[in-house]
């Protein structure tokens, strides 16, 4: 046996057990067990709004602006109860988008009109009705016009920021009311005093504070947040009080049976495509097709192990992808148990005929991928640009499957046959698919 | 030994017929463009009893919707083509054809796109497609660079993977006249990796070539571009054929959502094949010989 062959068989080895047990459904990588599924397969909606920037603050950017809408979005979903929603930001000369994903919602219905609102932000007092209970009613007062108006977020500048309390030690909000906001306050702390007053955010109750003193113009919100989620709420706020209105102008929905067939459906094709290329692999090349076979199960548990590890969301086109390249993986090592049978029938010796077969299919083996390289990054960009989840679950797997397969034909094919051919198992060219001596 | 090179002008002319019949179907039908490239809404509906393509039609008519395209996609399911609606029309759609045909929908798809998303889908495939062919080319012509006419070596697979791309677009163009097939974002995806693979295959023939040339296997270079092709044919087809196996299952079993990627890569792994082992080689011998005459099938006899 070559020296540094037992090594690098081992390693091998050891990367298949590891690959085999990130794989492996009830591990959790990541925060997940079994892979993150695509709409497609889960079935669920893909929402695109286009934000209507043109009355937000000038103080604030674009991006801030966006940022702001997609909390606000992100945290009536969570509120909705969806699990592991996307919501993206897009941006180009066209405008800015919003993309949501709401993977397995079934009353989509009602989920849309949640996104599709402006955040609002009130402030409560407490009444006590019939009974006894008390229910927290929106807080109103005389503004300058003498008419009552509700204390909400609009009366808000939009520069609420954290602030760490130095006499409590704990992180709050502080903000500030415009003027009108200020005439309300006043009225509203007034009639509180030692009283609490409720902090609501899409009807959510944040924090109640007691009213200790008659404030004007700007006030704060405590609560128990760490300085990241006062973060997130003051960007909230700030968005809140900003309008950004929101106009739905594109939608996908995939139908749970219909997503669930689908897995069905191709992982069944998957299997009975893998059996026959494996049948085929080791009727015609023997030996070496069944070293190459091992060598792609190798392929496919590592390839698996690295979607579940960055973790790619699997989506119908990303199996398609998986298994184009497959494809790609078999070529290479067709490419290479063609050569080996070549080199035998000119009358090498085994071991001069694997090596042979390495460095001869080498230059076609790189040259053949590049461009299918070229073509994934082009349409990930593609994908990208316009949120099409299946664009871009395709470049992405046949980019990291083909990666891949490279790796396991140059280091685990070739480890696996020269282990083969120095154990003196198999030794006639016949065994390697040579049928003329 | 198969004379791949010496029946070149069959070849030829298989591809010719192809490819002319491909460009006439798509001057005469064109392609139909899906909801991506075209804006509008598709509707997938899954209805709990049997429903009559006529009795649904009447009912979308009734609820407004006269020039909707109806397509039957299996066991009460039908897919629907409309302009595009909001999301309240949608729900007020579903709820109008429930009490309409009295049954249930168990079960919906949508997609619909906007004319300002199609607008930029349908320019950024264009700048995606430049790009690839851009970047393939260069890719190309730098693979070849130690040939001793690697322009040559480049045009001639570029001329191969034309001939792929030509051929599964007018199977769509066909296929949307006869069946309703339409041209989405993912049939743009499946060309795209019909691109790659195909660029695959022409490089491993032309590789080999390349090899048999270095070796000097033959001072004539249509029996060099003979062994060389000869020699790729085991990998070529077998290669084909393993990834066809899954592909083919895929079509048959997998979902209807990815069909046109599937069916983009059946029909451009197919054509790759046939075109590194039928068309690129021997179009090189044909530069190399200056046989102009081999590319009409009527001139053969005196080539």
């Amino acid at each position: 046996m070559k020296k540094g062959s037992t090594g690098l068989l081992i390693f091998i080895i050891i990367l298949f057990g590891i690959s085999l047990w990130v794989v492996w459904p009830n591990n959790e990588i990541r925060g997940h067990t079994g892979f993150p599924l695509g709409l497609d397969l889960k079935g669920g909606s893909q929402l695109v709004y286009s934000a209507n920037l043109s009355g937000k603050d000038p103080s604030q950017t674009d991006a801030q602006a966006l940022e702001g809408v997609k909390q606000t979005i992100e945290r009536r979903v969570n509120a909705y109860g969806v699990s592991e929603p996307t919501i993206q930001i897009m941006q180009n000369e066209q405008g800015s988008f919003i993309l949501v994903q709401l993977p397995g919602v079934k009353n989509i219905d009602e989920a849309l009109k949640l996104i599709g609102q402006v955040a609002e932000l009130d402030f409560r007092e407490q009444v006590v009705g019939q009974g006894g209970n008390t229910t927290w009613v929106i807080a109103k007062a005389i503004g300058s016009s003498g008419q009552e108006e509700e204390l909400t977020g609009k009366y808000l500048k939009p520069n609420a920021t954290p602030r760490m309390n130095p006499n409590t030690n704990k992180i709050e909000i502080a903000f500030e009311w415009i003027t009108e906001g200020a005439v309300l306050f006043k009225q509203i702390t007034t009639r509180n005093l030692n009283k609490p007053l409720g902090i609501f955010l899409d009807n959510e109750l944040i924090s109640a504070p007691k009213v200790e003193a008659v404030i004007e113009a700007q006030g704060v919100i405590e609560g128990d947040f760490s300085l990241e989620e006062a973060k997130t709420l003051a960007i909230q706020l700030n968005s809140g009080a900003l309008n950004v209105p929101l106009t739905e102008i594109g939608r996908r929905d995939i139908g749970a049976t219909l997503g669930a067939d689908s897995l069905k459906k191709s992982l069944l094709a998957g299997i009975i495509g893998g059996a026959l290329i494996i049948l085929f692999m080791i009727i015609y090349y023997r030996v070496s097709g069944l070293v190459a076979c091992l060598a792609l199960l190798v392929y496919a548990a590592l390839t698996m192990a690295v979607f579940r590890l960055i973790p790619v969301v699997l989506t119908l086109s990303g199996i398609a992808g998986f298994i184009v390249s497959v494809g790609m993986g078999v070529d290479g090592n067709v490419l290479v148990c063609e050569r080996l049978k070549e080199e035998l029938r000119h009358g090498s010796t085994l071991q001069r005929a694997v090596e042979q077969s390495f460095t001869q299919s080498w230059s076609a083996i790189w040259d053949s991928n590049v461009t299918v390289f070229i073509a994934c990054a082009v349409l990930y960009w593609l994908g990208k640009t316009f949120g099409n989840f299946t664009v871009v679950g395709f470049a992405t797997t046949l980019f990291i499957g083909v990666a891949l397969s490279m790796f396991t034909q140059v280091v685990v094919t070739r480890a696996f046959l020269r282990t083969v051919v120095s154990s003196g198992l198999a030794k006639s060219p016949r065994a390697y698919g040579v049928l003329e001596a | 030994m198969i004379d791949f090179v010496g029946r070149k002008h069959w070849f030829f002319l298989i591809s010719a017929i192809l490819i002319i019949s491909g460009i006439i179907s798509l001057a005469v039908f064109g392609l139909r463009w899906g909801v991506d490239f075209s804006s509008g809404t598709a509707i997938t509906l899954h209805f709990e009893k049997e429903v009559e393509l006529g009795q649904l039609r009447q009912e979308l008519a009734d609820l407004g919707y006269d020039s909707a395209s109806i397509q039957p996609a299996g066991e009460g399911e039908f897919f629907i083509r409309l302009p595009q609606i909001s999301s309240d029309e949608y729900t007020q759609l579903k709820q109008g054809l429930e009490s309409g045909l009295d049954t249930k929908i168990t079960d919906s798809s949508l997609y619909t796109v906007s004319p300002i998303i199609a607008a930029e889908t349908v320019r950024n495939t264009v700048i995606a497609v430049a790009i690839a062919s851009i970047g393939i080319l260069l890719y190309i012509s730098w693979a070849f660079r130690k040939m001793p006419k690697p322009i040559r070596w480049g045009i001639c697979a570029v001329l191969a993977l034309l001939h792929d791309l030509v051929i599964v677009i007018a199977i769509f163009s066909i296929l949307g006249w006869a069946a309703g097939m339409e041209v989405d974002a993912l049939f743009v995806t499946g060309v795209l990796a019909v691109v790659g693979v195909s660029v695959n295959n022409i490089v491993v023939v032309f590789d080999r070539i390349r090899e048999n040339l270095k070796r000097g296997v033959s001072s004539d270079f249509e029996i060099v571009a003979n062994c060389g092709i000869m020699e790729s044919v085991g990998r070529s087809l077998n290669t084909g054929l393993a990834t066809l196996f899954v592909i083919v299952a895929l079509y048959l079993l997998g979902g209807v959502t990815i069909r046109t990627l599937i069916l983009a890569l059946l029909v451009g792994i197919t054509t790759g094949i046939y075109s590194s082992l039928c068309i690129a080689g021997q179009l090189l011998v044909v530069w190399e010989k200056e046989e102009w005459s081999a590319l009409l099938p009527w001139a053969k006899r005196t080539a």
